[in-house]
C-alpha cells in the first residue's frame, strides 16, 4: 500500500504502482498529460519505471481553455 | 495579391489572428468558434485534470493539437517560478517548445510583472524554448526582451479581458518600428474594428480571447474578426492615403457646366 497525494487529494494505492499505472486507474491518455513527482517532472518513457512511494506527491496537469 | 503568409519561429501560419481558447460556454461551441475564425494558432493553459471525473471531456478532443498550433500559455502565473513551472510541463505534455509567457503582477489590472516577465524570457531561451512574451506597451521592455532572444513581443492593448482597444497607439507604434521579431497585439481588444486598426499600424498578428468568447454571438464575432484581420493587413500593405486638412474634390473640375 502507498498513501500519495494525487492533484492535492490523498488517496491509497496498491503497492508498487507505477505511474504508468497510476494514469491507467484514472483513463488517462499519457500523450495528453504531463505529470510531476515530488516536483521534478518525469519524461514520458519513465512512466513504466516509476513506483510509487508513501508520501509521493503527484501532479497530472493538461491542456485547457484559455487567452 | 502573392501569398502573405504569417512565420513565427519557423512556422509558417495563414491566419494573422491567434485565438484564445477559455471563457466559451463548453467545448463545442470554442471548436465552432475557433474554426470560424481561421486561425491557426490556438493558446492553451495548464491546469491540474479532474481526477474526480473521470468522463469530463477535455480540450483536446474538441481541437485536436494536429490541426491547430497549440501555444501553452501561463495564465495565471505571478512569478517567474510557477511561470517557468508551467511551461516546462506544457513541453513534456507534447514536445511543444513554442510558448506564450506571461507573468501577471496585479490581480486587479492583470498588468504584467516586467522584471520578473524579463527574468523568465532569459532562462526559457536558455532552456531552448521559443518564446513570445505578453508585455507591457513600454518600447524599452520590448527592445529588452528581444534582445533577450524572445521570438515574438506581444504587448497589451490594455487590460487582459477589458475590450477596451488600445489605449497607448504611440507606445504601440514605436515598438512595432523598432522591433525586428513578430509583434502581436495581445489583451484588450474588444471588436473587430479594433483589430483593423492594429493590422492597419502594422502589427504581425492579434490574439483575441474574450472579444470573441463573450460575444452574444462567438461564432458570427469569430468570423467578424478574421475578415478585420485581413481587411487590416491589405489595408496596411496597401499604403493608406495622405491626410489633408482641407477638403480636395474627386471630381475634376475641369468641363464643369
Amino acid at each position: 500500500m502507498a498513501k500519495i497525494q494525487l492533484n492535492g487529494k490523498k488517496i491509497v494505492l496498491k503497492s508498487k504502482t507505477t505511474l504508468f499505472s497510476l494514469l491507467k486507474k484514472y483513463k488517462l491518455d499519457k500523450n495528453k498529460v504531463a505529470i510531476e513527482l515530488n516536483g521534478e517532472i518525469i519524461p514520458k518513457p519513465n512512466y513504466n519505471k516509476k513506483i510509487l512511494n508513501d508520501e509521493d506527491n503527484v501532479e497530472v496537469v493538461h491542456f485547457i481553455g484559455g487567452g | 495579391m502573392k501569398e502573405d503568409n504569417f512565420t513565427i519561429v519557423n512556422k509558417k501560419l495563414k491566419s494573422r489572428l491567434i485565438v484564445g481558447t477559455g471563457k466559451y460556454k463548453n467545448f463545442k461551441e470554442t471548436a465552432q468558434a475557433i474554426k470560424a475564425s481561421g486561425a491557426d494558432m490556438v493558446t492553451v493553459a495548464v491546469r491540474r485534470v479532474n481526477i474526480l471525473d473521470k468522463r469530463k471531456p477535455i480540450l483536446m478532443d474538441y481541437l485536436s493539437p494536429k490541426k491547430y498550433l497549440y501555444l501553452p500559455n501561463t495564465a495565471g502565473c505571478f512569478n517567474s517560478q510557477e511561470a517557468l513551472r508551467t511551461l516546462r510541463l506544457a513541453r513534456e505534455m507534447g514536445g511543444w517548445n513554442i510558448v506564450k509567457l506571461e507573468v501577471l503582477g496585479d490581480k486587479k489590472t492583470l498588468y504584467p510583472d516586467m522584471i520578473e516577465t524579463i527574468h523568465s524570457t532569459k532562462i526559457l531561451v536558455k532552456e531552448g524554448f521559443k518564446v513570445l512574451v505578453y508585455c507591457s506597451d513600454d518600447p524599452i521592455h520590448a527592445r529588452q526582451l528581444e534582445d533577450l532572444g524572445a521570438s515574438a513581443i506581444m504587448p497589451l492593448a490594455s487590460p487582459i479581458g477589458s475590450g477596451l482597444g488600445i489605449q497607448n497607439k504611440l507606445n504601440i507604434s514605436l515598438i512595432i518600428k523598432n522591433s525586428k521579431v513578430p509583434v502581436i497585439i495581445d489583451a484588450g481588444l474588444g471588436t473587430p474594428s479594433e483589430a483593423t486598426v492594429a493590422m492597419e499600424m502594422g502589427c504581425d498578428a492579434v490574439l483575441v480571447n474574450s472579444a470573441i468568447a463573450q460575444a452574444n454571438k462567438p461564432v458570427l464575432m469569430a468570423q467578424a474578426f478574421k475578415n478585420s484581420v485581413i481587411a487590416g493587413r491589405q489595408s496596411f500593405l496597401a499604403g493608406r492615403m495622405k491626410k489633408s486638412l482641407i477638403g480636395r474634390a474627386s471630381t475634376s473640375s475641369k468641363g464643369i457646366i
